[in-house]
């Protein structure tokens, strides 16, 4: 007879001080010595995490009106553009929006500026209504003042990633950091066996409306992530190799900790922000067992070479072999460099498990699962 | 004596000249090479760490001059703001040398100032922009 746990009962063992939480790290050892079902019965819940850069994010602003009203309709804050095609006082800053292509500060860097408490200047036109006659303004803002102030990232958490090597001349700049000519160097980033997707391949208890640690606070799935992907092939271990799914990540920006959200620049790309991210998967039977227990030697992906542009696959490797610092394509050594944060996904399952542990935090059952897809678009040009 | 690192730039074209050799012999300079990429046909680097009185090194670096390949004294020196460091481990893919890379158990970020040849690439690879140098 296979043993179950639903949500509900791991729940109640968190709120009576019960609950044994575990990262995906030790989960992973301790699957090479104990079978799915001892471990079932040991443990309730494993916290994964990742702190990469992931360019798919941004907030929405209400700054409150003024008297008399605005509807800000061309704006910028710390002179990098935000949308102003939302009425009235709304906007939404995207991470990678920078006022020139060869700024280094964007819109990561309002948003971690904001979060951090700074006052940030906003100016704004519009050309007046009979509703909203002001037609300029120039203030500063920060999050005290301004009303909303939510994160909303419309692509994070990619399900495994691939690896960027550089078959040319030239160095390369790409948002996998800089590549080396001549296969100098391959970038990659995952938090491998830590990594939220990659310990629920299947989607079985993420979902919409599942409740996350989002930037040092508590945060929300809004949907799956754009080009959503499931239809990647599977290895023996059921892992997708390559990028496969993503989420939509929500959450309140206010209560956010610049620990947790760092803007970055990649060197002639652009603006990103590191998010960190922490989801808690319930240990709900043996087959999530087996999920959890999977380990960076089981996790493969792709070997893409970014710089000839036509992102060619040269070959797989796994995060076991990426970790230890070098990896063999076509008999040549090549050194590895991860771009996403062990040691601050760590540190995030860590924190999830403390809040687990000792009451604060509750685990969902997901409102809505995610689809099965087939492939993604591409775009054609039709003219 | 004096003990300073330098970084020799070969043009394409080299002269025969064994220039190591003849620091060794004929300037009696001791020699350590701590990183060389030197192949005809391409613009080549040599780190090498020279000891010896300051008149002589003065001396060596002069005929190094003669044959056509600059001489830099390594003065400077690479820091960074580990405080703010969020080991990401993005300026460990540039650094050839060897001196920037990841604790494989703690994976933390640890630099290495002796293996570090002044490149300078990391100053731009980290996506926090920590990375400064200091010119001696």
């Amino acid at each position: 007879m296979l043993k179950k746990r639903s949500v509900e009962e791991i729940n109640e063992k968190i709120r009576n001080g019960k609950a044994v939480v575990l990262t995906a790290e030790q989960v992973s050892t301790m699957g090479k010595e104990m079978s799915p079902s001892e471990i079932l019965g040991k443990v309730d819940v494993v916290t994964t995490a990742t702190f990469g850069p992931m360019c798919s994010s941004g907030a929405f602003i209400n700054f409150g009106h003024t008297n008399p009203p605005m509807r800000m309709e061309k704006l910028t804050l710390n002179n990098v553009p935000a949308y102003g095609g939302i009425a009235a006082v709304d906007t939404y800053i995207g991470a990678t929006e920078t006022a020139m292509p060869s700024d280094t500060y964007g819109g990561a860097h309002v948003i971690e500026d904001l979060i951090g408490g700074k006052d940030v200047l906003l100016q704004a036109t519009a050309k007046g209504t009979d509703c909203y006659p002001r037609t300029e303004i120039k203030t500063l803002i920060n999050k005290s003042s301004i009303n909303e102030f939510i994160m909303f990232n419309p692509r994070n958490a990619y399900q495994n990633y691939n690896v960027a090597v550089n078959s040319t001349s030239k160095l390369k700049f790409t948002y996998m950091g800089t590549l080396l000519p001549a296969f100098g160097n391959a970038n990659f980033s995952t938090s491998g066996e830590l990594s939220p997707l990659l310990n629920d391949p299947e989607l079985r208890t993420i979902g919409i409306g599942t409740r996350i640690f989002l930037g040092g606070t508590t945060g929300y799935v809004a949907w799956s992530g754009t080009q959503f992907n499931t239809g990647k092939p599977l290895n023996e271990h059921g892992i997708p190799v390559g990028n496969a799914a993503t989420l939509t990540l929500i959450g309140d920006a206010k209560q956010m900790n610049t620990r947790f959200i760092k803007a970055a620049y990649f060197e002639k790309y652009g603006v990103t922000m590191f998010v960190g991210i922490g989801i808690p998967v319930p240990v709900i039977d043996e087959d999530m067992v087996r999920r959890l227990s999977i380990r960076n030697s089981q996790i493969e992906t792709n070997i893409i070479d970014y710089g000839s542009g036509n992102f060619e696959i040269l070959g797989q490797t796994d995060y076991e072999t990426l970790f230890s610092g070098e990896i063999f394509l076509r008999d040549k050594k090549i050194r590895t460099a991860p771009l996403s944060s062990i040691k601050m996904a760590r540190e995030i399952a860590d924190l999830l498990k403390k809040e687990i542990t000792d009451g604060r935090f509750f685990l969902t059952e997901p409102v809505a699962l995610f689809p099965k897809t087939q492939g993604l678009n591409n775009l054609e040009i039709r003219l | 004596m004096t003990s300073k690192r330098f970084v020799l730039t070969f043009p394409p074209t080299v002269t025969g000249e064994p220039i190591t050799f003849n620091l060794i012999k004929k300037f009696d300079i001791m020699v350590n090479i701590v990183k060389a990429d030197v192949s005809p046909g391409k613009i080549g680097h040599l780190v090498m760490e020279m000891t010896a009185p300051a008149k002589i090194l003065r001396e060596g670096m002069a005929y190094i001059r003669q044959q056509n390949v600059d001489c830099e004294p390594i003065d400077k020196k690479i820091y960074y703001r580990d405080d703010l460091c969020i080991h990401c481990g993005a300026c460990t893919s540039v650094c050839f040398a060897g001196a920037l890379t990841m604790k494989r158990e703690s994976a933390e970020l640890s630099f290495d100032p002796e293996k570090c040849v002044v490149c300078e690439l990391c100053l731009k690879s980290c996506p926090l922009n920590l990375f400064s140098i200091d010119i001696g």
